[in-house]
């Protein structure tokens, strides 16, 4: 951390030490959650115990790559979305099957709920012919489009326009679908979200912007790399927008369905900011000095899987034996992933070329 | 002599530069208080101030261009990218302005400006974060284009780059950071842009080759030399301006002559330098330059093709086998 040197021309904010009343700045600030049961929700008890499902999936999944990871069974980057899993499960349940998802290099657990099995995830991570991806994309590859989820990427905002041309792909095609283009709080720094707000406003595209703001990108916490409330980008471009607690699946899905169905029936595009923490650092090597363990205990207090499991015992849905069930059984699955992907063969060295071009026989330049 | 990280010593560099012009400054991703994203900058906060060391949204094309209205106005920017991959976001500052602004005003503004960061792949990173720029920014009028390879070089050139009047692209590899190697502490230690370096003398054939290629050539060269064949590898430092005469007075000793370059094949250094060669050199070879380089594909993330996809000694001995036909 840099001394506090008085400078008298300072240009970037600073960050964490350097707050003047020596206070733990919080890394978003939550707004509440929704009030609402499940019943007034529309939400069945078999949906709660499949978000339940589907959340934990994400979260062993994760935690076991990160195992597999530090043995050493794979390399490259590996960016968990531990923490974060309410705002993918409740999308998920909001959106219509068909409704288009593209996300960022954090996608492992929008891949999980859009269809990517534990295995193909697994195997994606290994670089196994048998990935999601074939081995060739890795974590920030996961993609199923079969299943309308087109895929993680890499190039922080690349994929937002890419998003609002799906929107126009659906409008085109009349298909009655909506996208969802889901991006970090960094992302919103970069040139390619504000060309394309406009543009989606101005041909009114059935888009979702979505950003889960994390509180950080990278090192930098939200308040030291982008000015205002990030959700007020919307009014310049005269778009509908909120603000979701991303702790909550319930608010998510709540939320998250009322904006669907906004965009669908209007055909308008919505800004919207879920508010969210990342449990672990930004890829594996990451000292995390940027923030304080009290803080990243705040957030753990709430952590959307546990608060979705006590409210199902709470309110009687099921009991301790459905999530002993549960829990196991998605352990063996993980654990078969991982079986999986360390079986699984590796891609043949010739299968680098698939995939380039559409022909069978295509020119590549020697 | 003090062996130093590769990047210390491009951290050194910028330190002394920074140490005695005023108008020298540091902006990028994370290079502040997280210190660099691989470290470069590491310390030069807590010495310069959050004036001179600046951290950026990610806004590339964005704070590139600051970098270039700032350098109008007569500062010394120094604009780190996380990687090139990532300056694509900015090639418009960079290819449309900085290296037009002083042509296009007839002389009236400046672009005293260094892009650097990392070039090209490191490890299993993926298509988007593996591809090497070098030759690109090399294609276009107005550039010098610095690829380095070993510490002493990334601090003798980094000074000129930051001394350099002009847009200098200066390139590095996260593979390279933790590098030693050993540093002239000679004061003020310059290494002009432009010069190459005969790393290591042999007369049975010529390598160029520059950047992390360097090291995978010095690779089959130790191979090559216990069968009894003696490489010279020069190292050109500079993609552009090219050291050309140091090659070619090479290929006058040696006749044979192999270009590794981690690129794509198609129009890549390898290319020019390969042009370049029969241009000035033809009646001396007694083999056609051959070339290791990057398949015509995308990097692929799994391990098996990633190692099969990068340039690898195997290949450079092999490409050294066939101008010395001795396969
Ligand atoms: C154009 C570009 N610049 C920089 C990077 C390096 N980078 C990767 S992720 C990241 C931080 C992004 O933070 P945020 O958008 O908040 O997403 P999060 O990681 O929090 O999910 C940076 C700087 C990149 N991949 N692409
Ligand atoms: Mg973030």
């Amino acid at each position: 951390m840099a001394k506090k040197k008085k400078d008298d021309i300072v240009f970037a904010p600073r960050g964490i030490g350097e707050e003047s009343d020596g206070v733990v700045q919080k890394g978003v600030d939550l707004p509440p959650a929704t009030k609402k049961k499940h019943k007034a929700l529309g939400l069945s008890e078999d949906d709660l115990k499949a978000m339940y499902e589907q959340m934990y999936l994400q979260r062993r999944f994760e935690e076991r790559s990160m195992q597999q990871y530090q043995k050493g069974k794979f390399g490259g980057f590996l960016h968990l979305y531990i923490g974060q899993e309410a705002i993918s499960t409740g999308t998920v349940f909001a959106f219509d099957d068909n409704d288009d998802i593209i996300t960022g290099y954090r996608d492992h657990g929008w891949g999980l709920c859009r269809g990517v099995t534990p295995k193909e995830g697994m195997a994606e991570l290994f670089g196994k012919a048998t990935g999601c991806s074939k081995g060739k994309g890795g974590s920030m590859h996961f993609a199923k489009s079969e299943n309308h989820f087109w895929g993680g990427y890499g190039i922080v905002g690349g994929h937002i326009p890419i998003g609002a041309g799906l929107a126009f792909g659906n409008k085109y095609k009349g298909t009655g679908n909506i996208s969802a283009t889901f991006f970090g709080d960094g992302a919103v720094d970069q040139g390619a979200l504000h060309e394309t707000m406009n543009m989606a406003q101005l041909w009114k595209l059935p888009v979702l912007f979505v950003v889960e703001n994390n509180g950080y990108s990278m090192g930098t916490a939200a308040k030291r790399h982008t000015v205002a409330e990030i959700v007020d980008r919307a009014k310049g471009y005269g778009m509908k927008s909120a603000v979701i607690n991303g702790m909550d699946v319930f608010s998510v899905y709540e939320k998250m369905k009322e904006i669907a169905d906004d965009v669908r029936e209007n055909s308008e595009p919505y800004f919207v900011e879920i508010r969210t923490y990342r449990y672990r650092g930004h890829s594996m090597s990451d000292p995390q000095k940027y923030r304080t363990k009290e803080e990243l205990e705040e957030y753990q207090k709430i952590d959307p899987i546990l608060k979705l499991k006590d409210y199902i015992l709470s309110n009687n849905v099921a009991d301790e034996d459905f999530f002993s069930e549960v829990e196991d059984r998605i352990e063996q699955d993980v654990l078969d992933a991982v079986e999986f992907a360390d079986e699984s063969p590796f891609p043949e060295v010739e299968d680098m070329y698939d995939d380039m071009f559409v022909e069978d026989d295509p020119y590549f330049h020697v | 002599m003090a062996e130093l990280q590769f990047r210390e010593a491009i951290k050194h560099a910028i330190d002394e530069e920074m140490g005695r012009d005023e108008s020298v400054f540091v902006m990028g991703e994370e290079v502040a208080e997280y210190n660099g994203a691989y470290k470069v900058t590491e310390g030069l906060l807590d010495k310069y101030g959050f004036k001179r060391v600046i951290d950026t949204p990610i806004s590339e094309l964005g704070f590139a261009g600051i970098g270039v209205g700032a350098a109008m106005q007569g500062l010394r920017p120094i604009v780190e990218f996380m990687t090139f991959n990532f300056a694509v976001l900015a090639a418009d500052q960079i290819i449309n302005h900085a290296t037009k602004v002083k042509y296009m005003t007839g002389g009236q503004a400046d672009c005293p400006i260094v892009f650097r960061g990392p070039n090209a792949s490191a490890g299993q990173l993926g298509a988007t974060h593996s591809v090497a720029y070098d030759s690109m920014y090399a294609h276009f009028p107005g550039l010098k284009v610095i690829y380095v390879s070993e510490p002493d070089d990334a601090k003798g050139l980094m000074k000129s780059a930051i001394r350099d009047d002009n847009p200098v692209i200066f390139m590095e590899s996260e593979q390279m950071y933790g590098l030693k190697g050993e540093v002239s502490d000679e004061e003020d230690y310059i290494i002009p842009i432009g010069k190459g370096k005969i790393k290591r003398e042999g007369s049975d054939v010529t390598v160029v080759a520059h950047g992390k290629m360097y090291h995978v050539a010095v690779q089959a060269a130790n191979q090559l030399a216990k069968d009894g064949v003696e490489v010279e590898i020069i190292d050109p430092r500079t993609v552009k301006p090219l050291d050309l005469p140091l090659i070619i007075e090479s290929i006058k000793k040696t006749n044979r002559c192999v270009v590794v370059d981690e690129a794509h094949p198609f129009a890549g250094f390898a290319a020019e330098i390969g042009f370049l060669i029969q241009r000035e050199a033809f009646d001396y070879l007694d083999a056609p330059v051959q070339r290791v380089c990057l398949p015509d594909v995308n990097a692929p993330f799994s391990k098996k093709l990633f190692d099969a996809w990068f340039p690898s000694p195997k290949q450079v001995i092999d490409a050294v086998n066939q101008v010395t036909y001795r396969n």
